[in-house]
């Protein structure tokens, strides 16, 4: 698979986007269906795809809008094969019901969303981390889903696959969210060779088609993920947004069906959140004062904690790789020594509600909030570690 | 070693592609890159600039705050960006976009007839290429061959006018008396 992407572009040392390393990885990860709707600045992720896939002899369809881009995608998922959507902020908006159809129905997709400067049309070209609450709480009713952010174009890629394994892992849909700033960056990034990257083979049943209940728990490792088979694999495999029992079945006036399938939804990732959960910490043994960042704003961050560090000051450093699910066992083990928090985020306070509440009164949880489209200078950050009184 | 560039003008002059170009040919020599941009939602006209970071180590943070080397092609861009570069840093500009040069502060001035040098070649779409070509013969960071090798990897259609736009840049800096 690499050997044939590389043979096609011609080499294995890039220098490119963001959102051209979602294509990349997309590619690396053996996504055979994208269908998207082009907008400012996930643009270069269809064009992308719109290149690449059809040498491959994949699919990509540039759709009506967003809403018809993620159900595609939802119903190619549904064949068995892996798809993506990318879009921005005011194309998510519009795909929320979907996802939340695919969080019920169990359907494994990777969306992209490189954020931009919101709400509405926003800031077309400028970066923001404004759909932070929007990613996990975006669309009704209970439920969890996971999301990654990167920091650079490598890592872009590397996690592009990444939410490709975790998607068809857990069932479930996996945001890659990325912003304006990082999506249009360009740096080096290098082809991971094959044998790095993982693609499940889906799981083999032994179970008659007449017996087989798509969503029967317990069945996979013990867990609470269900051994749904694709389409055209000759079981009887029915899908519904509705509240559905083991078999399918829209069962939607048993508080005890719903309670049982939703807190399933729930559970079959936090029960595993350890194998979900990626995380960078620096310099936090003796750290008195956290920075807790995620995505681009990390870059910055970084600095400044060096920067203070020379000064200094006992200053760490967390960075959320996954920030859905939301680790608050494992953040509140690594802030247990610190008086401080600083939360930079490109937005007026997102991140920084499930961190106040995981650290309680008895921590300073201060937020460094940057909106407009530039991102957090080093200056900037170090400033608030700086103003810091224990 | 840690050099910030920015390279600023208006949209359609190929400020975007040109920081491309420098991003790529600093990796092409061995370094880390990484390139940013930033401009308006018109597809032609606006404000445009792109700017890069090279370093012998890994960049934390991507963006350029005073430059080392500021390389301007619009009024708009030298008001607002020629006073961000650094103590000593060197400023290349387009003199026939720049009617009003004045400005403050310790820099090295480098005057490149950019457009003009392109009209002479034919199109004033390589300006930017002119101008890449005085920024790689006064700054000495990144080699003459690796820039070419970026330039013929970013453009592929008419490699020859680009590589001509690349050196009558190299050669017309040279004139400069600092």
């Amino acid at each position: 698979m690499t050997n044939e992407i590389i043979r096609l572009v011609g080499k294995k040392d890039l220098f490119i986007q963001g959102d051209e390393a979602t294509v990349y990885g997309a590619l690396l990860a053996d996504c055979k269906f994208f269908a998207g709707y082009p907008i400012t600045p996930a643009t270069e992720v269809a064009e992308g795809m719109a290149i690449w896939m059809p040498k491959l002899g994949r699919v990509c369809v540039q759709m009506e809008d967003e809403i018809a881009s993620i159900a595609a995608v939802i119903g190619a998922s549904c064949t068995g094969v892996r798809a993506m959507t990318a879009t921005s902020g005011p194309g998510f908006s519009l795909m929320q019901e979907c996802i939340g159809y695919a969080c019920m129905a169990e359907t494994p997709c990777v969306i992209v969303n490189v954020q931009r400067g919101g709400p509405s049309t926003g800031q077309p070209t400028e970066a923001a981390q404004g759909d932070i609450m929007q990613t996990m709480w975006g669309t009704h009713g209970d439920h969890q889903i996971i999301a990654l952010a990167p920091k650079s174009v490598q890592e872009t890629l590397d996690l592009t696959i990444e939410a490709f394994n975790l998607s068809d892992d857990y069932r479930v849909p996996v945001v890659v969210l990325l912003d304006a700033e990082l999506g249009h960056m360009r740096e080096k990034v290098v082809l991971p060779e094959v044998k790095n990257i993982k693609v499940e083979e889906k799981i083999k049943s032994n179970i008659e088609s007449d017996n087989f209940k798509p969503y029967r728990k317990h069945f996979k490792k013990s867990s609470k993920i269900p051994n749904f088979k694709h389409f055209g694999l000759g079981y009887k495999t029915y899908i519904t947004g509705l509240t559905h029992d083991e078999r399918g079945f829209p069962v939607t006036t048993s508080a005890e069906v719903h309670e049982d399938l939703v807190t399933r939804l729930i559970d079959k990732i936090l029960d595993d959140i350890d194998n979900v959960w990626y995380y960078e910490d620096y310099l936090i043994d003796d750290a008195e004062i956290m920075v807790i960042s995620y995505g681009i704003t990390s870059r910055p961050a970084a600095s400044a904690v060096k920067m203070a560090r020379e000064k200094g000051i006992k200053v760490g450093h967390i960075r959320l790789i996954t920030i859905w699910p939301f680790n608050y066992e494992k953040i509140k083990e690594l802030l247990k020594n610190v008086h401080t928090v600083i939360v930079p985020e490109m937005n007026l306070g997102q991140m920084i509600h499930p961190i106040r509440e995981v650290v309680g009164k008895d921590v300073k949880v201060i937020l460094a909030p940057r909106i407009g489209g530039a991102i957090h200078s080093p200056k900037e950050i170090f400033k608030y570690i700086g103003e810091v009184k224990p | 070693m840690k050099t910030g560039i920015r390279i600023s003008g208006f949209g359609g002059q190929g400020i975007v592609l040109s920081g491309v170009i420098v991003g790529k040919a600093a990796v092409l020599n061995g370094f880390n890159a990484v390139q940013t941009q930033s401009y308006g939602p018109e597809a032609r006209g606006g404000s445009s600039r792109s700017e890069i970071v090279i370093s012998d180590e890994e960049i934390d943070y991507p963006k350029v705050e005073s430059a080392s080397i500021s390389i301007i092609m619009s009024q708009e861009a030298f008001s607002k960006y020629a006073p961000m570069t650094e103590n000593q840093g060197i400023i290349i500009y387009d003199p026939e976009l720049i009617p009003d040069k004045k400005i403050g502060g310790n820099f090295k001035l480098a005057e490149l007839n950019a457009t003009r040098i392109a009209s002479e070649l034919g199109t004033k779409i390589v300006a930017n290429i002119v101008m890449l070509g005085g920024f790689c013969e006064i700054c000495d960071i990144i080699s003459k061959g690796s820039m070419k090798d970026s330039i013929k990897d970013s453009i592929p259609k008419m490699l020859d006018l680009n590589i001509s736009a690349f050196e009558s840049g190299m050669e017309n800096i040279k004139k400069i008396n600092w």
